[in-house]
């Protein structure tokens, strides 16, 4: 039994609570406050006059065919960085989890890229990928594709999504691993003695088992693609070439640190920041309750 | 409907063999029970039958076809597991009719036999609920509805009744037993539990360590046990094992707790002289008048199961002082069956009788049978 611990007064816990409030406060809420502000201004080139623009920013944002443009850049990225790296976790783990001899070494090799730094994964494949040293790039010369990341804007894009999708397989292999785990294999028994293949046990049992598990890791690897994959793409291509690889959060980046545009960099980012509570939400109202069966 | 023939299976995990050769002839429609303790291989030897396990050694055919390198799905087989193993995303029409649309029936065919299979069982009414919205006993029955809608030639049972309640259990120990009888289906059900056992089987394997003890019907299996193994485990309370000697006539068997049994009618010549085991069970040790008893027991723990008396307590000699003590504990305990009122108190001495005729004789060593008495 658990024995109720109640304060007398106000203060204590307060102070109890602070260095947590403190640190919120400092690093969320004051710099999102500071975004929201920023938004509704706008700056000279000199930073010497400011002036209320009202939703100017966002009215400028909506029409910007850049700013569009980055839209579409981040859709066509989070949906592949989302897919590919859910199938092939999910292809990984419904391996290892048929493995039983050197399970424990397998397993241990396919988490390792988790541990690496986005920027280092995004130098290491940048390597990998150059035109004039890397072997993978050699290699897929060899095939007949002359690969060239600086100045193809498809190259590009598919090097920043092998990347990122290289370093979060390890996340979604270990949930899934998790998740197959917990499927009594008396189920996949009956299934096969009920006239199954491997092929149907698949689609019709395991499948819709790992649902929970697949739709909690679709939400995370979007969020992942669209806010922690900035080191991936700062390292390799900062964006380019040309607009092709500028996601979302990183055209805040260049918008407001490079051009020093703050108001609509600001407002890029409470606009993000709504994309943030958008997911969040969809998060806790389906992934909270379950997927239900 | 198919005849299954087990011929000299060996099962081996690495180094480790769990099953040494065992053979069972099963006849069409029979339900033949495997029943031993926990780690005797009567579940991997089902799971080899239903295709789960690879078979290490030896030959399992059924309706005459040798399915040794055939898939579960292949054999003509449903099992019934002992989670029952219910699609968990399915409803209960869904879980009984996922065979068959992998069949590729047409649907028509689908829903008549799943609504046949669901009234048989009683489960027209859930055929729209998930398995978590049912009772264990539901969950069961549509675990049995799963595999008959099917129509295969063989069941196969893996303790499909060990997670429920034991008053559900008795009636759907009935239920298996009605549904076989009225389908005609050949089954192969495994069971630690020897009343279980003893109810459904039409005939049963006693199996320990990987090898199949005896086999035969279980009344069969309870008047003439092959092994001290078999006899202790079916019958409950367990038979009684006394140590002892047949004298030198082979009229008397002297017990090593020191009372002699002069009451028996077979001659034991042949085993004139030597030791062995005499089993006696419980409900063989009948209560006689002063002066016709074999022995003494003094009475122990007494336990009052209302139909009858269960008394454990240890053989004294008759006359004798003090009961001899041989350890503690099980050691040299004997258990008697008696009578519902019977009046029995702690410390009594009661004077017992073994009935002629229904006691068994056993190697020491080996534990084989040696004669009834």
């Amino acid at each position: 039994m658990h024995k109720k611990v109640t304060f007398g007064g106000f203060g204590f816990p307060l102070l109890l609570l602070l260095p947590q409030l403190a640190i919120t406060l400092v690093f969320f809420i004051w710099p999102a406050a500071q975004a929201l502000y920023q938004s509704v201004l706008r700056q000279d080139a000199f930073g010497l006059r400011t002036t209320f623009v009202g939703l100017n920013n966002f009215a400028r944002l909506l029409s910007d065919s850049s700013y569009l443009g980055s839209f579409k850049v981040t859709m066509v990225f989070s949906a592949s960085v989302t897919l590919a790296g859910l199938a092939i976790a999910l292809l990984l783990a419904v391996m290892a989890d048929r493995t039983i001899k050197g399970a424990t070494g397998y397993k241990t090799l396919l988490i390792i890229p988790y541990a690496v730094a986005p920027a280092v994964a995004g130098v290491l494949w940048y390597f990998l990928f150059n035109p004039s040293i890397g072997i993978l790039a050699y290699l897929v010369r060899g095939m007949g594709y002359a690969w060239n990341h600086q100045t193809s804007g498809t190259d590009a894009m598919i090097l920043v999504i092998i990347a990122s999708v290289w370093k979060q397989i390890s996340y979604n292999f270990l949930f899934f691993l998790a998740g197959l785990q917990a499927i009594p294999k008396s189920l996949i028994e009956a299934a096969a003695i009920d006239g199954a293949g491997p092929w149907k046990r698949f689609t019709s049992i395991i499948f819709p088992l790992l649902s929970p598990t697949t739709f909690f890791l679709m939400v995370v690897n979007v969020v992942y693609s669209f806010f922690e994959t900035f080191g991936v793409i700062h390292a390799t291509t900062s964006g380019g070439p040309g607009q092709s690889t500028t996601i979302l959060v990183y055209k805040v980046f260049t918008d407001g640190f490079v051009a020093l545009n703050l108001g609509s960099s600001a407002a890029q980012s409470v606009i993000l920041m709504l994309i943030v509570i958008l997911l969040t939400a969809i998060q806790f109202r389906y992934i909270e309750r379950r997927v239900q069966y | 409907m198919a005849d299954i023939a087990i011929k000299n299976v060996i099962k081996r995990y690495g180094d480790t063999q769990v099953i040494h050769g065992v053979s069972i002839d099963i006849n069409d429609g029979e339900l033949i029970v495997i029943v031993g303790p926990s780690g005797c291989g009567k579940s991997t030897l089902l799971r080899m039958v239903a295709g789960l396990e690879a078979i290490s050694g030896g030959e399992i055919s059924i309706a005459g076809r040798v399915v040794n390198r055939l898939e579960p799905k292949d054999r003509d087989i449903a099992m019934v597991f002992q989670n029952y193993a219910l699609y968990p995303h399915m409803s209960v029409f869904d879980n009984m009719a996922y065979g068959l649309k992998i069949a590729g029936r047409p649907k028509e065919e689908i829903r008549e036999r799943v609504e046949k299979a669901a009234k048989l069982l009683e489960l027209s009414a859930l055929l729209e609920r998930r398995p978590r919205q049912l009772s264990g006993g539901q969950r069961q029955r549509v675990a049995m509805g799963r595999a008959i809608v099917r129509n295969p030639s063989v069941f196969l049972f893996d303790e499909p009744l060990s997670n429920l309640d034991a008053k559900l259990r008795v009636q759907m120990r009935l239920e298996i037993r009605q549904l076989q009888r009225s389908l005609a289906t050949t089954s192969l059900y495994v069971t630690h539990d020897q009343v279980e056992a003893m109810t459904l089987a039409d005939r049963l394997v006693v199996m320990n360590q990987g090898v199949a003890e005896q086999i035969d019907t279980p009344i069969n299996i309870y008047d003439r046990p092959a092994t001290v193994f078999v006899a202790g485990f079916i019958g409950s309370p367990s038979m009684n094992f006394l140590p002892g000697e047949v004298d030198a006539k082979g009229e008397a068997i002297a017990l090593a707790q020191g009372p002699r049994l002069r009451s028996i009618s077979q001659k034991l010549g042949n085993h004139a002289g030597r030791s062995i085991t005499l089993g006696v069970r419980p409900e063989h040790l009948q209560p006689v008048a002063e002066g016709e008893q074999d022995f003494h027991l003094e009475a122990g723990v007494v336990e009052t199961l209302g139909a009858d008396v269960l008394v454990h307590g240890r053989l004294v000699e008759a006359g004798a002082a003090a009961p001899q003590v041989e350890g503690e504990g099980g050691a040299g305990i004997v258990a008697v069956r008696l009578p519902g009122h019977a009046k029995v108190a702690e410390g009594d001495r009661l004077p017992l009788k073994a009935q002629d005729g229904l006691l068994h004789l056993f190697d020491p060593e080996s534990g084989k049978r040696l004669a009834d008495v």
